[in-house]
């Protein structure tokens, strides 16, 4: 069996792809996928700490590119899940480290360790590594906020899953794509200061998966080094939970995209 | 938000202008997505050939790539400048009205 791969990519940096790749992969893995999750931002290594893994790393993604360490020795295992596992980026400062050959031959490894599904957290912008991040994915998942900067450059990512993957090239179907809009503030949608859900549909004609709301959770969860997702009493965490469902092919109404209905006192003395 | 946050708020409704620009920027790169980069090069290049004869500017020209199973197609159409022809025919139509 072959694992299903999902790319997790923006373009722009700072828009939640970290976030969004540690909750999906930790999300996989509730629902009882056997999961991996691969940090591809090479010289930048971020995903351990938002996984909360970082002082269990010992050999990277280039150490098994380069046949330096087997899969098994590299897969660092989650502390909550069983079947959920890290791929650490290399911290070396070569550009070049990943080829397509290497990537391909990790991803025909996890295949064969019988994952069900790979999670590869791009870097940002449309270099080799994030290249390398797309091009033997099945899904994508667009990781957007409502902002301009970053809607237009989602609209480049698209079509660079439409032309630069191995589906692309070899015909094979297109990568399906999944568009996660990100940082939503719907009480600034209300009043007419940000792009709203339709909005950013509309301009890049393809439906959301899923909405984040903006949450203070988000970065308690990193501090504390857990997926937002696995605090279930959050916004932020319900959201990804119904994303992760709605990949899998669940289907869920939206939750948290309103302002939420104020009392009269709390309308008049504010709260 | 209370009465006072209320009145101390001045709102810019900017989501709309967003919108806007995003719309004209969002088409115009899809309709050159996946073509050569060397276009805008070539299309400056056009421009100062064809302004050796004409008196055109830059949004004269539009260069259009389409690419179908098999083949690519380069679409360059410049839009020669009215102003003149316009203004012989204004004149034309007032003189008309006068001797009428």
């Amino acid at each position: 069996m072959t694992a299903e791969i999902i790319v997790v990519t923006s373009g722009k940096g700072g828009v939640g792809k970290t976030t969004t790749s540690a909750s999906l992969a930790t999300g996989l893995a509730m629902a009882g996928k056997k999961t991996a999750v691969i940090d591809f931002d090479v010289g930048l290594r971020n995903l351990d700490l938002i996984m909360g893994c970082e002082r269990r790393v010992v050999y990277d993604f280039v150490n098994v590119v380069n046949d330096e360490a087997t899969l098994k020795q590299s897969l660092i295992k989650d502390k909550r899940y069983d079947n959920l596992f890290v791929l650490a980026a290399s911290q070396t400062r070569d550009k070049d480290a990943l080829t397509q050959e290497g990537v391909e031959k990790v991803l025909d490894g996890l295949s064969e360790m019988d994952f069900d599904y790979v999670v590869c957290d791009s870097p940002a912008g449309i270099e080799k590594g994030a290249h390398l991040a797309m091009y033997f994915a099945d899904h994508a998942v667009v990781v957007v906020n409502p902002e301009v900067s970053s809607v237009r450059d989602s609209d480049r990512i698209l079509g660079l899953l439409a032309s630069k993957t191995r589906r692309a090239e070899k015909g094979e179907g297109p990568v399906i794509q999944h568009l996660l809009l990100t940082r939503y503030n719907p009480a600034r949608v209300a009043i007419g200061e940000m792009l709203s859900v339709k909005d950013v549909e509309e301009i890049l004609g393809i439906e959301v998966v899923g909405v984040i709301p903006e949450s203070e959770n988000v970065l308690t969860a990193s501090n504390n080094g857990i997926p937002v997702i696995v605090d279930v009493n959050s916004h932020a965490g319900q959201a990804y939970s119904d994303t992760v469902a709605r990949i899998l092919g669940e289907e869920r109404p939206l939750r948290f995209v309103e302002v939420p209905k104020k009392g009269f006192l709390q309308r008049v003395f504010g709260g | 938000m209370g009465i006072l946050d209320f009145l101390k708020r001045k709102p810019e409704a900017t989501a709309n202008v967003a919108r806007e620009r995003l719309r004209i920027i969002v088409a115009q790169e899809r309709s050159t997505r996946g073509a050569p980069d060397y276009l805008p090069m070539m299309r400056n290049e056009l421009l100062e050939v064809i302004k050796k004869y004409v008196h055109v500017d830059l949004e004269a020209i539009s260069i259009n790539f389409e690419r179908d199973s098999g083949h690519e197609i380069l679409e360059l159409s410049v839009t020669l400048p009215e102003a003149q022809a316009k203004q012989t025919a204004k004149q034309a139509a007032k003189g008309e009205v006068r001797t009428g």
